[in-house]
């Protein structure tokens, strides 16, 4: 499979990621690369295999129902480009 | 030909722990803002997720109330999207491995027959927080007290055939999680929110239409009226020879009309991926059955028994057994006064008709189950009539005071003493030759004006059974 430069620029807007005309060529390049790796994979028989989740051969530890942290705001917010009555100031999100 | 809707329900229900999903934030709702947003509801670097335990058990409850396929291995997934309201900039979610699988939710309709709903999936995820738009500066305000709370979203299978039925199932689904204890399900408050995938066919078609989303839905009221509107909006668009496009539109009740939504995120590509955060939880077979053992009796097992133990009809023991609060207080009224009957009729209308009036939930009835159960044991004795026993009932509820002390202090005792009631029956005859003349005669349609004089003589008291049996006898000589 191989990835248009067009694809790298919708990725790219999805992720947030500036990534220039001449770059989105580049790039597709070469994540097309790593995609065919992936197809070559692909070709081996899993079908007895289970999806592995995590790479790690662990379970999630679970944690009691307690509320364990106190009002930190004050000291939180300091950091904070910009805070009004407790809220975190970002610019404006609706049209 | 006509037209079918059909209807697949995305239902949030907010889970009620007291700490978040992956932090040990509080949840309490309506503190100042951001005084329950942490380093890690703040997605701070370096801050790891750690499940909390009773927000899957609470989840591992519901499917085992609907009997689902519970996951014997869940894994936690990003859903990847940019918003304010969102630190991390992906929601934490369940995609190919959800806690609990495929399930069926039994429904009553109006007309009380019922029909089972198929449930696809339920799977826990973490709310985002919320955007204030007014205005701060030109800037949006954010509030991340509700980021990470735990949610469990539960998705129906397409197979609502109409508003109401979609009202039906999210009532039933609404009297579970409350039975079960796992959410408030306040639709004002935002702890049961709804989605509807609304699409229309032509009627016998076995193919889905194009689907529209409708977002948000908070009370059961805008749910029937958004799916009537949506559904009649796509079915002029088809008649007219348009094409329905699949987007994401929101419900304005102002306005009654559905409008469509977020232009701006027209890429709906979430690029999910296994969280590599959270390890897959395990659930083994002794936690589903000490879960299972933690079940109440559930609407569905209780309204049968109602109609076991008390004989109610079906309508009456699936009314008081459609909420939890109310069967307990109906039982209760039940053990005072042992009438189930009579209790049942007192519940459902006399006093649903104050709370309705008042917008009142049980819990709050101006009149406790003892008082009623008080009440109504006065009427099964015959201490009072049940015309009388309104007038006290009206009393109780300005007042704390007992039954019997309203009867009591009011004087409404029935008159059952005989002689006292013939005296009455004699007065009322004497004070009436005409009546006596025109009933003698065979007009026995005045026999009604001679119960109303002796009652209104009585104010009330009179024993109605007695009254009448002592008229026709005394009408005859």
């Amino acid at each position: 499979m191989a990835l248009e430069q067009t694809d790298v620029e919708k990725i790219a807007h999805l992720a947030r990621l500036h990534v220039s005309t001449e770059e989105a060529t580049e790039v597709a390049k070469r994540i097309s690369s790593i995609l065919e790796l992936i197809d070559e994979m692909q070709s081996i028989d899993t079908e007895s295999v289970e999806p592995m989740a995590h790479s790690f051969d662990a379970i999630q530890r679970l944690r009691p129902d307690v509320v364990t942290e106190i009002d930190q705001r004050e000291y939180l917010q300091k950091i904070a480009p910009s805070t009004q009555d407790g809220l975190y100031l970002v610019p404006k999100v609706i049209e | 030909m006509g037209w079918e809707t059909v209807i697949g329900l995305e239902v949030h229900v907010q889970l009620a722990t007291h700490s978040k999903l992956f932090s040990g934030s509080s949840t309490t709702f309506g503190a100042a803002p951001n005084t329950q947003a942490n380093v890690f509801d703040l997605a701070m670097p370096g801050t790891l997720p750690v499940l909390n335990e009773q927000a899957l058990r609470m989840a591992v409850k519901f499917g085992l109330a609907v009997d689902a396929e519970i996951g014997r291995r869940s894994v936690f997934d990003r859903k990847n999207y940019f918003y304010p309201d969102l630190p991390k900039g992906y929601q934490v979610s369940q995609l190919d491995f959800p806690t609990v699988g495929k399930g069926s939710l039994e429904i009553t309709l109006e007309d009380g027959s019922t029909r089972v709903i198929g449930i696809t999936r339920a799977h826990i995820e973490e709310d985002a927080g919320k955007s204030l738009h007014e205005d701060y500066q030109g800037q949006t305000g954010i509030d991340l007290n509700r980021a990470g709370t735990p949610l469990l979203e539960i998705v129906s299978e397409p197979e609502l055939a109409n508003a109401k039925e979609a009202v039906a199932y999210l009532k039933k689904l609404h009297s579970i999680i409350r039975y079960l204890g796992i959410s408030d399900g306040n639709m004002s408050q935002g702890s049961m929110r709804c989605d509807a995938n609304v699409s229309v066919r032509k009627t016998g078609s076995t193919e889905l239409g194009t689907r529209a989303e409708i977002k948000n839905i908070n009370s059961f009221r805008f749910v029937e009226k958004a799916i009537l509107h949506e559904a009649q909006r796509q079915i002029d668009i088809l008649e007219d020879g348009g094409r329905i496009v699949q987007e994401t539109r929101l419900y304005d009740a102002d306005r009654d009309e559905t409008r469509s939504m977020r232009s701006k995120e027209v890429a709906n590509d979430y690029r999910y991926f296994p969280e590599p955060d959270l390890l897959p939880v395990v659930i083994d077979e002794a936690y589903i059955e000490a879960v299972r053992a933690e079940l109440p009796e559930l609407p569905n097992a209780k309204r049968e028994r109602f109609v076991a133990q008390y004989s109610l009809s079906e309508y009456d023991a699936g009314v008081i057994a459609s909420s939890r609060e109310m069967a307990e207080f109906f039982e209760e009224v039940v053990t005072i006064c042992d009438d189930a009957k009579l209790s049942s009729n007192w519940v459902t209308v006399d006093l649903q008709a104050v709370l309705n009036k008042q917008d009142l939930e049980i819990e709050q009835s101006p009149i406790s189950a003892k008082r009623l159960g008080e009440l109504i044991a006065r009427i099964k004795d015959q201490t009072i009539s049940s015309k009388i026993a309104k007038t006290v009932f009206e009393a109780m509820l300005d007042s704390s005071q007992s039954a019997d002390e309203i009867i009591e202090s009011q004087g409404l005792k029935q008159v059952t003493d005989s002689g006292a009631i013939e005296k009455l029956v004699d007065e009322v005859i004497a004070g009436n030759p005409e009546q006596v003349e025109q009933y003698r005669a065979g007009k026995e349609k005045v026999f009604a004006f001679f119960i109303g004089q002796a009652m209104k003589a009585s104010r009330g008291k009179a024993n109605p059974e007695q009254l009448n049996a002592l008229l026709k006898q005394k009408l005859k000589a």
